[in-house]
């Protein structure tokens, strides 16, 4: 047990992981790319393969009693899905391939039946291209302004003009936390300061839902879009949750069987919130993980969950900065508690791409690039960086493999 | 199993630290073209100038990885003072050895390094492809051909437009 009561994670959750079991170039494989996609636990996957094995069954419609099972398997994970971000009702969660499309839908449904030449949408400099290419194109579409909060020097939202910025703007649509600098938002304020000037709220919860207790109602969020692929659970399977008198509001997405109520030659009647956004078979065994994921969370306790990655990151920092010095530089907050446990890092003037390789061959796996945020790079003056991301089963050893395989990129490009 | 060495052989880290040919030349009179790697951001700018079919001079400019950067910097030395003609045989002989076969991916890369030598051999049984040898090892980093020929694909892209496509 930690000081607050929290049961702390410990050694015992890597154990969960069977693939942590394997490793890479004859070395145990150190896994520090969950920002792109987390690991699964035994769980998630036994449910998947349960599922397959004595239930599958198209859902819906089904009178026999695989059918009714598998349909109720699926409604059960979005209960359990609802719970873990205490929505106030299960209907309000709908099911998508994953947070990108999640977030096409509020931009096509929504945006498209309420943006025209006259509007103006607020992003922020920090988005993932998730929540900037949508809306690009329909802007170019509809004609709509786009307006950016800029960041500041140490990966903030600059939130200085935040007024003149939301002014007579019809949504917000930001980051919960950053894929890039780790930065946690203060969702809060923001939601309370479009609500002022009478935007709604739209977050990008793909890389909060994972790690942090998450209450919508006390974000303030209108909509939120995560992914089940970051979070424990498989990919193929996102979540759009909206407040219900929004998605009621709102016409079809894609249309197909399932999202109606009827058909004929003359038209359709679309189908009830969520199915009206559902066409089409959905991933049901991807939706069973996903609930099969939420419940094993929920096992180990979000709060205890934040609490381990903390304390983490805070060793990371410590750790990065005591054995490589000025030789290193991390980006984004410097203080634990205002971020999550993403570290985008320059090592000396050594590419991306080329520390990524040589931390390879020590079973360090880390993300290089451009973390699909380019106008964030542009904002940091670089053109990629150097990611290393923690999750419920990284430990203080595997920072340290993290910290001694730096040694080796060193003594290869060292000048 | 690829080793590091396969890759950072030390006449690629060599052209890394010590790039030749570095900077840009004034356009006009000398022609411009230009490399983008989507995937990474890596980019490299070309500056050539030609006299009749002979590329006289060529400056590489841009940022990237050891590799592209390494890449760029040997097929500098490669290329000035040759036709137009010889760049292109060279050039092609370079791609066919940084071509990798499916069946041989997760394999050692051999079949593939053989594969390529075949293919630089029909193309011009005399083309010597010399320190850009060094090179070969990449293939067996399937991630990282698209840096090694991202200087090559540029160079044929600019003397395209400005000789025409052969």
């Amino acid at each position: 047990m930690s000081a607050g009561g929290v049961p702390a994670i410990d050694g015992a959750v890597k154990a969960h992981f069977p693939l942590l079991e394997r490793s890479v170039h004859g070395r145990p494989i150190v896994y520090l790319d969950s920002a792109a996609s987390s690991q699964k636990p035994a769980a998630v996957l036994d449910a998947m393969d349960d599922y397959y094995r004595t239930v599958n069954a198209n859902v819906h419609r089904g009178a026999y009693e695989i059918a009714a099972a598998a349909t109720e398997m699926m409604e059960q994970a979005r209960a359990d899905v609802a719970r873990f971000i205490s929505a106030p009702s299960a209907d309000e969660i709908v099911f998508t391939k994953n947070a990108t499309e999640a977030m096409n839908l509020v931009a096509r449904s929504w945006g498209g039946s309420n943006l025209g030449p006259a509007d103006a949408i607020v992003l922020t400099e920090m988005e993932h291209h998730a929540n900037i290419v949508p809306w690009h194109i329909l802007a170019a579409e509809r004609g709509f302004e786009i307006r950016w909060i800029p960041i500041t020097h140490d990966g903030r939202l600059d939130l200085t003009d935040l007024d003149r910025l939301l002014d007579g703007a019809k949504l917000l649509s930001v980051t919960a936390m950053s894929n890039v600098l780790g930065t946690l938002n203060p969702i809060g304020r923001l939601a309370a300061a479009a609500h002022d000037a009478g935007a709604l709220i739209s977050v990008d919860a793909s890389q909060y839902v994972p790690h942090l207790p998450t209450d919508v109602g006390e974000l303030g969020a209108d909509f939120m879009v995560f992914t089940g692929h970051k979070m424990c659970g498989p990919t193929g399977v996102g979540v759009l949750w909206a407040r219900m008198e929004l998605l009621d509001a709102m016409p079809p997405f894609l249309g197909g069987g399932e999202m109606i109520l009827d058909v004929t030659k003359e038209g359709f009647r679309p189908n009830t919130v969520p199915h009206k956004f559902e066409a089409g078979t959905p991933p049901i065994a991807e939706i069973v993980g996903l609930g099969a994921a939420v419940r094993y969370l929920e096992g180990l306790g979000m709060d205890a969950v934040r609490a381990h990655e903390v304390s983490l990151t805070g060793y990371a920092l410590r750790t990065l900065t005591d054995r490589h010095g000025d030789d290193i530089t991390v980006h984004g907050p410097s203080e634990p508690a205002q971020r999550g446990g993403v570290l985008s890092f320059v090592y000396r003037d050594v590419h991306p791409h080329d520390i990524s390789q040589v931390l390879d061959q020590s079973g360090v796996c880390v993300r290089a690039g451009h973390h699909c945020a380019k106008p964030l790079m542009r904002c940091l003056g670089v053109t990629a960086t150097t990611r290393a991301s923690l999750y419920v089963y990284n430990d203080t050893s595997d920072v340290d493999s993290l910290a001694e395989a730096l040694d080796e990129v060193g003594a290869l490009f060292g000048r | 199993m690829a080793g590091l060495e396969d890759l950072y052989r030390e006449i690629i880290l060599d052209h890394y630290r010590n790039p030749r040919h570095r900077g840009e030349l004034e356009c006009p009179p000398a022609h411009r073209s230009e490399g983008f790697n989507p995937l990474c951001g890596d980019e490299v700018v070309l500056t050539f100038e030609m006299d009749g079919d002979t590329v006289t001079d060529l400056r590489v400019g841009g940022y990237g990885c050891s590799i592209s950067q390494a890449s760029a910097s040997m097929m500098s030395a490669a290329v000035i003072g040759k036709s137009v003609s010889e760049i292109r045989n060279l050039t092609r002989a370079f791609k066919a050895m940084m071509s990798i076969h499916e069946e041989s991916i997760g394999g050692d890369g051999s079949e593939a390094l053989d594969g390529a030598s075949d293919a630089a051999s029909a193309n011009d049984g005399a083309l010597r492809l010399g320190d850009l040898e060094a090179l070969r090892g990449v293939v067996k980093f399937p991630v990282r051909i698209k840096c090694a020929t991202l200087g090559w694909n540029a160079l044929a892209t600019g003397l395209d437009e400005t000789v025409g496509a052969s």
